[in-house]
């Protein structure tokens, strides 16, 4: 127990402001406004500002947003770009050919929009009805009560030097308490492992698995515009057996919105997701909508892959998991923003009712336990479960995994009597010798680029003066096991180029790792062969400035 | 003793910034704004003043669109006791924004002025200095440390030589540089408690001072993009190139 942290009481404490949080927020003070009750909910935010460590493709659909606020036209909601035209693309070295759209990427009545600006709009309504929202204060702790349930979190302190010590400009973090504290940290949150763990959430269920996306926005020339089109790509340049593939989205004014996802099962610790991507976008199919434009910024964050199986157990005494950090993402859509959105709709009902209960009751009840069962009556459950088999049959590489979707999708309709199961993506990696080398051409500053370059449009930054925020749990396994066995993985799943062997010429390689340089996108904290890096929210206000990402 | 710090948005210092395609200034949708950097050392200078005892009001002033709440609230958290929105939607360059704040010097009757030296997006490094004319008060630019007596201040300011130490009678105005103090994180905590700081806003049109642009911008670009370096092979191959190519020699 600590006494030198101030704390506050609220009904709901809500951490993380992606679209699973805002809406949650924004749920619970609709229903405190209907019933005439006042709530008070309270809702931190790692990132400098809402929408600043946002960053999706994103094509979404509205339908809960339609629920959640019918009038988002009148009220300026950033959903500019209507889905006009799907394309699906095989590429080859040289060539590509068409596929036949699948009917769960098809998006008619979607929007392509920047999910950080829908996030920052989100949060501005969600002030506007009292939600308090503090940026830049990272949850840092679960606080419990001495009957073990959650009481709420803290934020980090600040101004605790690189040695541990304090520096002048120390101040400790506050205790925010709460009668639930909902978690929707997003994907790999560093609070819901532990409650993981804690709590037993994954007992019985398969291990989450995850991907990584890395994107850019790219500014146009308007004759090469066409707001509305959707690209998505499979093959070259990942190997059939990687699974992966891209997508090139052209948004309201001349904004490309271009990425690429590689599932973290990859097996050849010589692959760098990060290269692969700017390899792919020198394609003939996808250089061609870039040429001319110049790229605004860049950006990385993980997803989870693991859909209906992975799902952990939602609730616990004092709190629950909405969003991507409990793995709604439905995989063969490509989307997850409106399973995110869908879940914390129930789970912000399941908590009103429960604050709403008569407190003076013998037993109070303090476990939302009515949000997983009524989210299963929803469409969310059984959009998920139709397509739970869709991801792990790419085991069979691409061209298995994409013959077993169609025929479970248009034989089985989703309903095959079986479940395939997913594995720990960190235990996935071949030895270094086993895997063949993959030589990645240099990039040429125009349409490819080294990773600092992009790094530094990210607009990331730590103050310098803190704790690693990525430790090792044995500094000695990143070179007996990480360089020696896979040859240091991490310095090529990185996308910010965090990790680097420096020394290796003068015959003293070791780790170095820049964490200023970090992202947040959990890639290490997820793929890391021994899980030795762990991954903990560093200084609030640290991280990427994405503006529109 | 009453200290007037005036504080501006600008863009974050983390921001990268981007000029727009049309060269008419750079892109600010959706981009992060903050506190100019110097005016947070203002305002914590300021606050430390308070501290002291020396001090028994401070408040924050910004000049700008609603959203510079934004930063008054940002003032707040950090010490101010109150906050005043000059509220404007139009372009204000640094002397309409020196007539604003003279126009508040005069309600307000403040001993001391504290601002940043210049604002990160404009760098005009003017605004301190042209109140300081219009009000017809001593300055002292570029401040290193400040020693606040009853009726007068003593700053030490950095000057290419070295440091020069002024004296000046009050009320006077004073301009922040890098060295003067390191501004503290503004905690969850005082956070909340600026929220229920008292905060006015005044329309700048009803202050009867001409803010007109007397400035045009023309043209914003890039700065050109640098040629990647050479290797010389030896001293006169260098000579030559630095003659030959770059004639600079």
């Amino acid at each position: 127990m600590r006494t030198d942290r101030e704390s506050m009481e609220y009904d709901v404490v809500v951490v993380g402001a992606g679209p699973a949080g805002l809406t949650a927020a924004i749920r619970l003070k609709q229903r405190a406004a209907e019933a005439g009750r006042e709530i008070n909910v309270c809702l931190i935010e790692k990132g400098s500002e809402v929408g600043a460590h946002i960053l999706s493709g994103a094509v979404i659909e509205p339908r809960v947003l339609n629920e959640l606020l019918p009038q988002w036209r009148e009220m300026g909601a950033p959903l500019l770009t209507e889905a006009k035209e799907d394309r699906l693309l095989l590429l080859t070295e040289t060539g590509e050919r068409k596929l036949p759209t699948p009917p769960q990427m098809h998006n008619e009545g979607n929007y392509i929009v920047s999910l950080g600006k829908v996030c920052r709009w989100l949060g501005e309504q969600a002030e506007a009805l009292g939600v308090e929202i503090y940026p830049g204060f990272a949850a840092a702790e679960v606080l419990y009560d001495e009957d073990g349930s959650v009481k709420g979190v803290a934020t980090g302190d600040m101004g605790i030097g690189k040695d541990g010590s304090q520096t002048g400009n120390y101040q400790p973090g506050m205790e925010l308490h709460a009668k639930q504290t909902i978690f929707a940290e997003g994907c790999r949150g560093s609070l819901s492992k532990e409650l993981f763990k804690k709590f037993n959430l994954r007992d019985g269920v398969d291990p989450q698995t995850y991907g990584i996306g890395i994107k850019e926005l790219w500014e146009v020339p308007p004759e090469k515009h066409q707001p509305g089109l959707i690209i998505h790509t499979v093959g070259w340049p990942l190997p059939t057996d990687t699974y992966g593939g891209s997508f090139l989205y052209h948004l309201e004014d001349n904004m490309v919105a271009v990425g690429f996802v590689v599932g973290l099962d990859y097996k050849n610790p010589w692959l760098s997701p990060y290269e692969e991507f700017q390899r792919y976008k020198t394609h003939p199919a996808i250089r061609k909508h870039l040429e001319g434009g110049r790229r605004i910024s860049y950006g990385a964050r993980a997803l989870s892959e693991g859909g209906f199986q992975s799902l952990p157990k939602l609730t616990f005494p004092g709190g629950l998991l909405v969003g991507d950090t409990a793995g709604f993402l439905n995989v063969p859509k490509i989307k997850g923003t409106h399973m995110a959105m869908q879940s914390a709709m129930v789970a912000a009902d399941a908590v009103f009712d429960l604050l709403s209960v008569d407190s003076s009751s013998e037993k109070p009840q303090n476990e939302a336990t009515a949000y997983p069962e009524r989210l299963k009556k929803t469409w969310l459950w059984k959009e998920l479960h139709s397509v739970r088999n869709i991801r792990p049959a790419f085991k069979w590489g691409l061209w298995g995994g994409m013959a077993y979707g169609a025929i479970d999708t248009f034989l089985f309709r989703g309903r095959a009597p079986w479940t395939m199961r997913h594995h720990n993506d960190h235990d996935q990696l071949l030895d270094k010798n086993k895997a063949p080398r993959i030589h990645y051409p240099k990039p040429d500053g125009v349409l490819t680029f080294d990773r600092l370059s992009s790094v530094f449009l990210s607009s990331t930054n730590h103050e310098e003066n803190q704790r690693c925020h990525l430790q090792l749990k044995s500094p000695e396994v990143a070179m007996t096991v990480n360089f020696a066995r896979y040859g240091s993985p991490e310095t090529r799943y990185c996308p910010a180029g965090v990790y680097e062997i420096v020394g290796e010429e003068a015959g003293a390689p070791k780790l170095q790792i820049n964490a200023q340089n970090c992202l947040h996108c959990k890639t290490c904290d997820i793929k890391d062969p021994t899980q030795n890096i762990n991954w903990v929210v560093p200084e609030g206000g640290g991280g990427p400035n994405y503006s529109t990402m | 003793m009453k200290v007037l710090v005036p504080v501006k948005r600008v863009v974050d210092y983390n921001v990268k910034v981007r000029v727009k395609a049309d060269e008419t200034d750079v892109d600010l949708a959706n981009v992060k704004m903050s506190m100019n950097p110097f005016d947070e050392i203002a305002v914590e200078e300021a606050v430390r003043l308070k501290e002291k005892g020396i001090v028994s009001e401070v408040v924050a002033v910004s000049c700008g669109p609603a959203a510079c709440q934004d930063t008054l609230r940002s003032a707040m958290a950090m010490g101010a006791d109150r906050g005043i929105l000059v509220e404007s939607d139009g372009e204000l360059q640094p002397l309409a924004v020196a007539k604003l704040l003279k126009a508040v010097c005069e309600k307000e009757g403040p001993s001391l002025l504290i601002c940043g030296k210049q604002a990160i997006d404009d760098d005009s490094n003017q605004t301190g200095q042209m109140l300081a004319a219009l009000m017809d008060w001593p300055q002292a630019t570029f401040a290193s440390k400040v020693e606040l007596a009853a009726d007068k201040v003593t700053v030490t300011r950095e000057i290419d030589g070295g440091l020069e130490t002024l004296a000046m009678a009050l009320p006077a105005v004073v301009t922040t540089d890098l060295r003067l103090n390191e501004p503290r994180y503004a905690t969850l905590p005082n956070i909340m408690k600026a929220k229920k700081k008292p905060l006015d806003t005044i329309a700048a049109d009803t202050l009867g001072v001409d803010i007109a642009p007397r400035l045009k911008t023309i043209k914003v670009s890039e700065p050109p993009k640098r040629a990647g370096g050479v290797k010389v092979a030896d001293v006169a191959d260098l000579l030559n190139k630095l003659r030959n190519e770059a004639k600079v020699i």
